[in-house]
């Protein structure tokens, strides 16, 4: 499903990803760790579209509308509430029987009692659940997860892990992680940046 | 038609934010107003009846494209504010839709925005300098959808910038200059079709060029 070769990204003269090769069928579950700076986060950023490679290639088998992508910013709109995001993303995703849909990952995440709640009064923690709803929200096939587990709570983790756990095999999924151990028994490759 | 619904859900989005916040039409309304004010009395004593002398008249319908086109501008330095606020325009470059649509909606917004504030520009201007004919409001409309398809790609551009304030009126200023000589023509002309028509050409022109190219302003 994702195929790289020499790829590379640089900002002006500073490298943000050394050159790599990368190949992920579909069903993996891609999990990728290294030190800050390493990469991670525009590697991800390189696999969901949001940046160009400044060399190499770069093949991500999967339309832009089947692919859920969570970064370090929740991605929504600050003063609309929790179900006027997923509301206006479900549409712009075209997702069938979207209010149950949304319904059912606000039940799950834990934000149907806050879903009336504007997102700038979220906490840091709502936030990032609100933010795992939005990349979920249309089933994708590919799931790109730049360290999601930041500022979730026990429960919120827990929440996670049964999330990734019901996706894996089933979907492609790369994370980014500083706890690989969270992810070993779903891990089927790894990618160690330097 | 999903191309449209896109746009109008996008534009919906744009007039939810605003009549939640309330952030930038009150401020173009009240920047518009209070401009008008001061031009009114930085006008010399006894030109009161600017309508009368032809100079003069041409002189005040300036003054009111001057206030249109800078309130105009404060409300496109804020046009892109929610989406750079919460990191939404990269959610809404990963969705389905095409990105012009995110393009149009913003701009469709920023009509709005621009026609609410014509309503009350225009009848101040009117009880403080000259009454307002047709054609000026023919001319103030189509000036809308230029402004609105220029500004709000540029608007997108400079937010990307960290010095936005400057870059987008260094931007948006000399392409807005055929718009206000257009708009002053239809307004004072014996002729305002020749400067309607100019302005329809160029809303027309920039709409497309900026239709195209919005997809590269949005990616890196």
């Amino acid at each position: 499903m994702i195929s790289a070769r020499a790829l590379e990204k640089r900002y002006g003269r500073k490298r943000a990803l050394r050159p790599l090769d990368l190949d992920v069928a579909s069903g993996s579950f891609l999990v990728v760790t290294g030190a800050n700076g390493s990469g991670k986060t525009t590697l991800l950023r390189l696999l969901a579209g949001l940046a160009g490679p400044s060399r190499g290639t770069l093949e991500v088998e999967v339309d832009r509308g089947r692919l859920g992508y969570l970064g370090h910013e929740a991605l929504v709109y600050r003063e609309l509430t929790a179900l006027e995001n997923l509301d206006l993303y479900g549409r712009l995703y075209r997702v069938p029987e979207r209010r149950e849909r949304i319904g059912m990952l606000l039940e799950r995440f834990g934000l149907w009692e806050a879903r009336g709640e504007r997102a700038s009064a979220l906490s840091r923690g709502m936030l990032q659940r609100l933010a795992l709803c939005r990349a979920l929200l249309h089933d994708p096939d590919l799931l790109v997860l730049d360290e999601p587990f930041t500022a979730l709570d026990v429960q919120g983790a827990a929440l996670l892990d049964h999330q990734l756990a019901e996706l894996g095999g089933t979907r492609t999924v790369v994370v980014s992680t500083h706890e690989p151990e969270r992810l070993q028994r779903l891990a089927s490759a790894r990618l160690a940046l330097t | 038609m999903t191309f449209l619904a896109d746009v109008a859900t996008l534009a919906r989005k744009d007039l939810r934010l605003e009549l939640r916040a309330r952030d930038t039409l009150p401020a173009m309304l009240l920047f518009v107003v209070s401009t008008l004010v001061v031009f009114r009395f930085a006008l010399p004593e006894g030109a009161d009846d600017v309508a009368a002398q032809g100079a003069d008249d041409v002189a005040a319908q300036g003054l009111l494209w001057v206030a249109l086109v800078f309130t105009a501008l404060l409300g496109l330095a804020r046009a892109w504010a929610p989406e750079r606020e919460g990191g939404a325009l990269e959610g809404l470059v990963l969705a389905p839709t095409d990105r012009s649509a995110i393009w149009l909606g913003k701009s469709a917004a920023v009509f709005i925005f621009l026609c609410a504030l014509d309503a009350v520009a225009l009848p101040a201007f009117a009880l403080f300098f000259a009454p307002v004919n047709l054609s000026t409001v023919a001319g103030v409309l189509l000036a809308n959808l230029g402004i609105c398809a220029i500004g709000t790609l540029l608007a997108a551009m400079a937010a990307a910038s960290r010095t936005r304030e400057l870059i987008l009126p260094l931007l948006f200023l000399p392409l807005a200059i055929p718009l206000v000589v257009g708009g002053v023509g239809a307004s004072v002309s014996a002729e305002p079709a020749r400067f309607l028509a100019f302005l329809g050409l160029y809303d027309g022109v920039f709409a497309i060029l900026c239709w195209a190219s919005f997809e590269y302003v949005v990616s890196e």
